[in-house]
């Protein structure tokens, strides 16, 4: 569709303009990601979830395709390719995603991002990404909110558990009802289910193999080793010990820490007494506010959750940040070190940068 | 004139065309043993024959008033369904179970929480994904979600869903199932706690539907909402 100068398109592409310029102003080499890309890497990446708000279709050469639903992962994969660091990039361009309910929320939208790869520093990177966030929604009613799930997963890798245990719950950190149910199970708080203990009873009665070889013809790619492993594994999991009623309860009060972050770092020194497997994180996080103090950023009055971020996509793995207007979020962020090894090759680099979504800017200021 | 969607052939027609019958209704084929066309007794009334899985894309367009058909289909093929449009009556047959199987040799998985946590380590050690094979994508995927699921992928199966596990398409099922007997003979069990979907069929008033009419109608056959 066509439409004029002064019309809502041309009032959100101006906002996306003017945010572009900023980012390169502060740096940001532009970078162009393609429109259709290869599916499998995505849907590997982010699974179902993916799948259900993605554009998918058939190339007869290529393969699934997919309509670019975010530009992270083509920028990580382009820098990895052949960029060298530390770099800046910026984009501007539609993302698309399936609207699955009723109601006017568009199925292509720009976005404009803002990404930083550098070895360096990656607190004053943080705080760089976030203070030139700031800067460019400047003047709108909007709050702050932010967030680290670092210290949410140092705090899980340092539980005196097994790391069976440790494992299950860093792979659910990014579904916290499930993360709750298995910490419940974990540390003794919920009982052992019916189910469970009637399949603890059934494996405990005989050798895997021949319990296998009874239950029925196996078929499927799931091979009886792969089978007999988890038998095995439940029953081992049965045997240990729960994790201690003080280390649940200081995840359980981790979990729950909202306050200014000024606060909510005093407040991590305390429990990281006792869970002190947090304390280079919860240093991390405090040069962090030195870097964003640094940047004028009024870090006693900065909102600080410790799960914000946890119900997006699992690729953050550091600090997180959002720019909230009314319900919706204007901009948001984070560090994802994690996935550009991922998608490196076994190589990797300290990875950070956030999008701004310009129809939403251009809603606040009444432009559309 | 209301229009009626009903499924157009097999027991499924035959036990809506009694249902509203017994409401002094009298529906008909009509034509050739093969043609799918149909009357209502008494005018009024217009019958559309329609295979059960068009009905509920046929009753969100308004292009019927009514019309019968699974409750899986409706919830599966339409986004905010209870928007699109209102259940009237359950019509007491039809019923059938969505559910999530795996062989029956995995001794070590009988529950969602099993599922998930061989999900996980099926990924590292095959590489991909735990495929569950299904047409229901949407209430799969909701449910599996809501659940706290993690390492699976859909993978789309339109019939003989049973047999992909022995052909090496999927790890796992999701489908509807009545009776159970083709899981057995496929060697699938049912996870004790993954009903997804208790189905049956129901019938189904559009949000577009033509409003005094159908009411009127409704009302006819003792049904007034």
């Amino acid at each position: 569709m066509i439409e004029k100068p002064g019309t809502s398109k041309a009032a959100i592409r101006a906002e996306a303009e003017r945010v572009f310029a900023a980012f390169q102003a502060a740096g940001a080499v532009p970078i162009d990601a393609d429109i259709l890309l290869p599916a499998e890497t995505l849907l590997d990446l982010y699974g179902e979830d993916i799948r259900a708000r993605a554009y998918v279709t058939t190339d007869p050469l290529q393969g699934e395709m997919m309509l670019r639903p975010d530009f992270t992962v083509p920028v990580v994969q382009a820098h990895m390719a052949d960029g060298a660091d530390p770099a800046r990039y910026c984009y501007l361009g539609d993302v698309f995603r399936k609207q699955d309910h009723l109601g006017n929320r568009s199925s292509a939208t720009l976005q404009v991002g803002f990404e930083v790869f550098d070895r360096q520093a990656p607190e004053a990177a943080d705080a760089e990404v976030f203070a030139l966030f700031r800067d460019v929604l400047a003047g709108l009613p909007i709050r702050a909110v932010t967030g680290d799930i670092g210290i949410l997963m140092a705090a899980v890798r340092g539980l005196a558990t097994t790391d069976r245990r440790k494992a299950a719950l860093l792979r659910h950190i990014w579904r916290p009802q499930r993360f709750r149910a298995l910490l419940d199970r974990f540390s003794g708080r919920a009982p052992i289910s019916a189910a469970r203990a009637a399949l603890l009873e059934r494996l405990a009665a005989g050798a895997p193999e021949e319990l296998i070889a009874a239950a029925g013809p196996l078929v499927g790619l799931r091979e009886a080793e792969e089978i007999g492993a988890r038998a095995e594994a439940l029953l081992e999991d049965a045997k240990a010990a729960p994790i201690s009623a003080l280390e649940a309860a200081m995840l359980y009060d981790l979990l729950q820490l909202q306050a200014p972050a000024g606060v909510a770092l005093a407040h991590l020194r305390g429990i990281s007494a006792h869970l002190p497997a947090i304390v280079p994180a919860v240093d991390r996080f405090a040069s962090r506010l030195e870097a964003l103090a640094a940047r004028a950023v009024d870090v006693a009055a900065l909102a600080f959750e410790a799960s914000h971020g946890r119900t997006a996509m699992e690729y953050y793995d550091g600090f997180v940040f959002s720019f909230v207007g009314g319900d919706e979020v204007v901009a948001s962020g984070g560090r994802y070190d994690a996935l550009t090894a991922v998608l490196g090759q076994r190589r990797s680099i300290p990875a950070v940068g956030g999008i701004v979504r310009p129809h939403l800017v251009a809603a606040l200021r009444g432009t559309v | 004139m209301v229009k009626i969607g009903v499924p157009s052939k097999g027991r499924l027609m035959e036990k809506t065309f009694e249902w509203f019958g017994a409401r002094g209704l009298k529906m008909a084929k009509t034509g050739s043993e093969r043609e799918y066309a149909g009357v209502v007794e008494g005018g009024g009334v217009e019958l559309v024959m329609l295979s059960a899985g068009e009905i509920p894309r046929e009753l969100a367009a308004g292009r019927i008033d009514l019309g019968v058909t699974g409750t899986d289909l409706v919830r599966d093929k339409l986004a905010d369904w209870d928007r699109q449009v209102s259940e009237v009556a359950a019509l007491g047959f039809g019923h059938a179970d969505l559910i999530i199987a795996v062989p029956m040799a995995w001794i070590d998985v009988e529950t969602l929480d099993d599922l998930d946590a061989a999900a996980a380590a099926f990924r590292a050690r095959h590489g991909f994904r735990l495929r569950i094979a299904t047409k229901y994508h949407r209430l799969v995927r909701d449910h599996l979600t809501a659940q706290g699921v993690a390492d699976y992928q859909l993978v789309d199966s339109q019939g003989a869903t049973e047999g992909t596990v022995k052909n090496l398409t999927a790890e796992a099922i999701a489908d509807i199932t009545s009776s159970g007997e083709t899981l057995r003979a496929n060697h699938l069990k049912v996870l004790s706690d993954a009903v997804i979907l208790k189905s049956q069929a129901m019938l189904y008033r559009s949000a577009l539907a033509q409003g005094a009419e159908v009411s009127a109608l409704l009302d006819r056959i003792g049904l007034l909402q």
